[in-house]
């Protein structure tokens, strides 16, 4: 429940019995009932004609032995008491004015009746007897602002003082000359501090570094209990009653909900009150041994009162996950159980070792108990799998401009089949045959290479090799089982193909797959009735057919293995080429087979290359989606104009980003840097422009040239002299790293290839390469 | 190495021509070797040039700030924080961004300083042809950067929105707020560099055998302008030194007094609400009055440069300070200080959109708040707390700011009016700073403390500005 007030508030304070608030701010004082439904003004203590600086308060504090008194801070730097008790309209009481600056905080001692405490902005805290008519004493923190004091519940002499450089100090109240206790608690202004309700010695604190603190203060040395770490500067601070490690905060700036921590887990809230528009300005637990009613107040002009069950706890939202790399490459993932079981319809069944699912113990202080069921998957390194030399001799042996198109597609196909990557060399033959002129490649070969192709597959497809075989599994091989069935009869499918598609069946067999994943397969079952129309024509006469065939067939497979399964239809070596995985992979070269058998009639009837456009697209897809990125960048740079624009701009960004980072972790500069340079996306190619300036420092007094290369600013000396020539060089200058003398570019290449000796007479001998 | 030639020469072309200062050294009103002195001292000063300057060299402003080296430690921190290090702006936006603001007090020094640095981070020539040149999306800061320079209590959060609203030229908040730091920090250096008539720059360059042929006549911020006139106060500041003996005496007085009287002294709300509202209004004459009498054709002057160089960088140059006060009749209302602190939201906001620049910037004002070496002229030991508070809250008494626990009385009693002239001048219209005004007040006090009185007024106007430019931007964000 809230209720809207006439202005911002900038404290709140709660009555003893916890059936009244004050609401105090620059131009409101009001107190409020609290009743079952909703609040209701009592009294308004903003009275007189003139509204007077003294009002307008910076903090208000109700008195928690004496339900009559009041007090407030005000801005001017006045402290002032209420009475309740008065008969007359105006409820002041007394006035302090001894504080120069703005007051920031006043407090009552929690048992005494007539001692109040104030902080001030110059640097002081008063301790006043309301019996008196000033202060009884006064504390200096050494001219640095005091931003809250806050009297001890159990020690009764004891208030702790918090300042605006970061320092907590804890004084005596019967020793006004200095503290007792001092340290730096945050970085920058400490804003809040709250003494634990129970715990004699805990003391939290909140500060603009964004941190709740919570020290323990009886040892010698205040130690840092717990630490939280919020998102906003923390301007309030208060323990929730009854619950040892609760405690509520608002932020300063920016961030206008109140959160309530378990300290114990410092990084979600266990709770959180959203309902407010702009900044919290204060807040109370509404009675000291109820944890369920919180109260707040707000620069949005509204009071609120909040229930604990109500609140939300985000908590709920979260998506706890873990991902770790063991030291030999393993790979562990832990996902809430519920996640793990809905995404990937996999469920936990008796024969898997490391598929774990295990319950953590509950502990009754546990705040988030129950949520903490996971599923752990482990994958291991396949042995001699990690290596990427095929990455680096293929990134180095690559052609990629320079030549016509023909022949650079030759010499990476060679270099392909070379590295015993056949798919990749066949791709490449069949790019030169759809955008060069036909008749030049002889068929043998290709039928060669499609041979071999079975067992080949993609390389980055054999990072992982999933041990434990998930049923998610099952709707992959169901998908392909159904291709292989419609395809065993066609004369295109070589054997070994048939024989993996056997091999699944059994293996799948026992597995059984989630019917409302086969659901999502429904349109896959609708291309199998394309496929259909292969079958009945005979694969000789292709001309009608074969484009519905091999397209949409292609597609299906590429984009089937969502999430998960990645790392399963990855597992590819030949002890397990009969998995269905294989299959999958291979599924595309059967396609490209298939047309490639039909190439020498596709090219009689002159269809434009054009007409390949969108099938080279899905090829490039298919490889970066495989984790081959490398060949998608390469063909891309390969056919330039023919594909680009089919592509959009930020997936070619994406590839080039993600394989011109693979090179530089495999210190391959120079193809990255001809990557760079070759590759026709404006955020790429200006990547080599970027960072380019060069710092160079005098030699002779080391400190850095700035405006010029060639003079030092300070020394006023030349700093690059040619070796050869004597005079300064102020453009490319080049030296030897043995003896560091150089000179012109020019100069030196010229002298060295007269002499092998330094030209500046020091004898060593230069090399030029 | 043609091209680095062709820049050179376009460099040269971009500057604004600037008078031979009559005066050596650093400053017009500080004689040199005051700061030469101080220099010669310094290791510390040049480390911190080496360190932090973005020029590499010692530049006049540095050279009169080091007579306060631990504030130029914080401030040359923070300017090359804002200028070099992680920011959401490209480096040349950021000079450039710089330029526009030194062109809104026609501050060639800066002007010249930042061009330079603009091209050398490879800034795009052409934009230094004027703001027709440069993208719509800067162009767009140039509302922001009037309001900022001579009206910051007139920024609102439609303001903010405009920038930021999504398009192909908005900027983001941290862009945003990066753009603000920069515009308030240079339009308080403008302050600073006429206020401490700062010389132009000598360029290295040309010291080296060239002389730059001087242009005839051709003032633009013309500090010395009133040079005949400054050698005629001079003949008759003898009379003042007896005057002003007495001057310090009375001041010191007067804080003794006030220190003394605060206890028994007990001003009521609406007298402490009409004390801040005369100053207001007394702020109003102070200069108003005095321009008709230094500068009887300064405006004219004014426009007829502005027409030419420096205009380009500026849209409405006829757009000033106005004072907060005259604005009353509309009722704008007053900002309070307690409602909106640089230490409590200020930071935090700034903070967070443009991460450490908090950090810095609170280090400087604090370190220019808590500055002081005790002693003022001649006397030492001298408890000067009143009198930074004094200045300090004067200037955001100008801006509109108001502190409800400052008595405004002390102003009154503390700053003298030849001050308060001096203080309206630089923090309003900088470019109407004159030797003269900087040699009437305080005649016994040491340069140093005249510089520091800069330091004061400079960072209590950027603390201003940002108040506004920073509640603007909250409110929008809410």
């Amino acid at each position: 429940m809230h209720c809207h007030l006439d202005a911002p508030a900038n404290a709140i304070s709660v009555c003893r019995d916890a059936a009244q608030v004050v609401v105090a701010g620059r131009s409101i004082f009001k107190i409020y009932a609290i009743e079952e439904e909703q609040f209701v003004e009592k009294l308004n203590l903003r009275v007189g004609r003139k509204p007077s600086l003294n009002l307008s308060c910076a903090d208000v504090v109700w008195h928690q032995m004496d339900e009559n008194l009041l007090a407030t801070a005000a801005t001017n730097g006045v402290v002032v008491t209420w009475n309740l008790g008065r008969p007359s309209r105006n409820k002041q009481d007394q006035l302090f004015t001894e504080h120069k600056r703005t007051v920031n905080k006043v407090c009552f001692h929690p048992t005494e009746a007539h001692v109040l405490l104030s902080g001030s902005q110059d640097g002081f805290m008063k301790c006043f007897d309301l019996r008196r008519k000033d202060s009884v004493s006064t504390f200096s923190g050494q001219s640095e602002s005091v931003r809250d004091v806050q009297f001890s519940i159990r020690d009764y002499f004891t208030f702790a003082s918090t300042f605006e450089n970061g320092n907590v100090q804890l004084w005596d109240i019967r020793r006004p000359d200095r503290c007792e206790r001092m340290f730096t608690a945050h970085n920058g202004p400490v804003f809040c501090c709250d003494w634990h309700p129970e715990d004699r010695g805990w003391l939290a604190t909140g500060g603009r570094d964004k941190m709740v603190k919570v020290w323990d203060m009886t040892t010698h040395r205040a130690k840092e209990v717990h630490c939280v770490q919020t998102i906003a500067s923390v301007a309030r601070v208060k323990w929730r009653p009854e619950c040892r490690h609760h405690l509520a905060t608002c932020s300063m700036m920016v961030d206008h909900n109140i959160y309530v921590w378990d300290v114990r887990r410092p990084f979600v809230p266990a709770a959180m009150f959203e309902e407010h528009r702009d900044v919290t300005t204060g807040i109370a637990w509404r009675h000291p041994h109820d944890p369920s009613f919180l109260l707040s107040g707000s620069k949005d002009s509204t009071l609120c009162q909040h229930l604990f069950r109500d609140a939300s706890q985000p908590v709920e939202r979260a998506n706890p996950e873990g991902l770790c790399y063991g030291l030999f490459g393993d790979l562990a993932f832990a996902a809430k159980e519920s996640l793990v079981a809905t995404e990937s319809g996999r469920k936990p069944y008796a024969g898997d070792r490391r598929h774990i699912f295990f319950k953590r113990k509950l502990d009754p202080a546990e705040p988030f108990a129950g949520l903490a069921s996971s599923a752990l998957s482990v994958f291991e390194m396949e042995p001699g799998s990690g290596s990427m030399s095929w990455f680096v001799d293929t990134a180095e042996r690559y052609a990629l401009a320079g030549r016509p198109l023909a022949e650079l597609c030759d010499h990476n196909a060679k270099v392909a089949r070379e590295l015993g990557r056949n798919q990749v060399a066949q791709t490449w033959t069949m790019l030169r045959i759809i955008y060069c002129s036909p008749g030049l490649v002889p068929t043998p070969n290709l039928n060669h290479s499609v041979g071999k192709g079975s067992s080949c597959g993609l390389p980055l497809m054999n990072s992982f090799n999933l041990k434990d075989m998930a049923p998610g599994l099952g709707s992959e091989t169901r998908l392909d089982r159904s291709k292989g069935d419609t395809r065993s009869d066609t004369v295109l499918l070589d054997s070994s193909a048939t024989l993996i598609t056997n091999e699944d069946n059994e293996e799948t067999e026992g597995s059984d797959v989630p019917a409302d994943y086969l659901l999502g397969d429904v349109e896959g079952e609708e291309d199998e009735l394309y496929l259909l129309d292969p079958e009945h024509a005979h694969p000789e006469e292709p001309e009608y057919v074969l484009p519905q065939e091999a397209f949409p067939l292609r597609h299906e497979i590429v984009d089937t293995p969502p999430g998960p399964e990645h790392l399963q239809d990855k597992a590819d070596s030949p002890h397990v080429s009969g998995s269905e995985a294989d299959a999958a992979s291979l599924a595309p070269v059967d396609s490209s087979f298939s047309l490639i058998s039909v190439s020498h009639a596709l090219y009689d009837s002159r269809l434009p290359p054009d007409f390949f456009t969108a099938l080279v697209c899905d090829m490039l897809r298919f490889y970066a989606e495989q984790g081959d990125v490398q060949m998608a960048v390469s063909v891309l740079i390969v056919l330039g104009e023919r594909v680009r624009k089919d592509i959009d701009e930020q997936t070619q960004e994406h590839w080039y980003t993600s394989y011109i980072d693979l090179l530089q972790r495999f210190c391959l500069w120079n193809v990255s840097n001809e990557v760079v340079k070759l590759s026709t996306s404006r955020a790429i190619s200006c990547l080599n422009q970027a960072s380019t300036t060069l710092h160079v420092n005098c030699s002779h007094c080391k400190r850095p040239m700035s405006s010029r290369g060639w003079v030092c600013d300070r020394c006023h000396r030349c700093a690059s002299m040619c070796a050869v020539c004597h005079h300064v060089v102020k453009g490319l200058f080049v030296w030897c790293q043995g003896c560091s003398h150089g000179g012109h570019l020019q100069h030196i290449m010229k002298w060295l290839e007269g002499s092998s000796h330094c030209p500046a007479g020091c004898g060593h001998l230069c090399e030029y390469s | 190495m043609r091209i680095k030639g062709s820049k050179e020469t376009l460099r040269l072309d971009k500057r604004i021509r600037v008078s031979q200062p009559l005066t050596r050294g650093p400053s017009a009103f500080i004689p040199e070797k005051e700061v030469a002195q101080a220099n010669t001292v310094d290791e510390r000063t040049n480390f911190l040039v080496e360190e932090y300057s973005t020029s590499g060299r010692l530049d006049n402003i540095t050279q009169v700030m080091s007579l306060h080296t631990q504030y130029l430690e914080s401030f040359l921190r923070s300017q090359f924080y804002m200028l070099r290090m992680d920011g959401p702006l490209p480096l040349p936006h950021r000079h450039y961004i710089a330029i526009m603001a030194a062109a809104r007090h026609q501050c060639s020094y800066l002007i010249n300083m930042h061009v330079d640095e603009f091209l050398k981070t490879g800034g795009i020539a052409e934009w230094l042809n004027g703001l027709e040149y440069v993208p719509q999306r800067l162009k767009n800061l140039n509302e922001i950067n009037k309001l900022l320079a001579h009206r910051p209590w007139l920024i609102t959060k439609e303001h903010i929105q405009k920038l930021v609203k999504t398009g192909e030229n908005n900027w983001s908040l941290p862009e945003l707020v990066h753009a603000v730091v920069l515009l308030a920090h240079y339009h308080a250096l403008a302050s600073f560099v006429f206020g401490s008539g700062i010389n132009p720059e000598r360029d290295p360059e040309i010291s080296n055998g060239f002389r730059l042929i001087s242009v005839n006549n051709f003032c633009v911020c013309d500090l010395a302008n009133d040079n005949n006139i400054e050698n005629a106060s001079l003949t008759g500041g003898n009379f003042g030194i007896v005057d002003s003996l007495s001057e310090l005496e009375a001041l010191m007085e007067r804080m003794k007094r006030l220190q003394e009287e605060r206890e028994d002294e007990e001003a009521s709300q609406e007298e402490m609400t009409t004390r801040f509202e005369k100053e207001k209004k007394e702020s109003l004459f102070v200069v108003s009055g005095d321009t008709l009498h230094s500068f009887p054709h300064s405006d004219f002057e004014d426009d007829m440069i502005i027409t030419s160089d420096v205009s380009r960088y500026i849209e409405d140059p006829g757009f000033g300070y106005e004072d907060f006060a005259r604005r009353g009749e509309e009722h704008l209302p007053t900002f309070r200080a307690q409602d909106y602190t640089w230490e409590n939201h200020g930071f935090s906001l700034v903070n967070r959109l443009y991460s450490d620049i908090g950090h810095l910037l609170d280090e400087k004002f604090r370190m220019v708040y808590n500055l002081t070496y005790n002693t003022m002229a001649t006397h030492e030991d001298v408890d000067t707390t009143m009198l930074r508070r004094a200045l300090f809250n004067y200037v955001h008494c100008m801006f509109g700011i108001r502190y409800d626990d400052y008595d405004y009385g002390e102003v009154n009693q503390l700053l003298e009016r030849s001050l308060k002239v001096y203080i309206k001048t630089v923090t309003c219209y900088p470019e109407r700073t004159t030797k003269r005004m900087y040699d009437s007040y305080w005649r016994q006090f040491k340069h140093s403390e005249k510089v520091h009185v800069n330091l004061l007024l400079m960072e209590a106007r950027m603390q201003a500005e940002l108040l506004y430019a920073l509640r603007a931007i909250t409110r929008h964000l809410t």
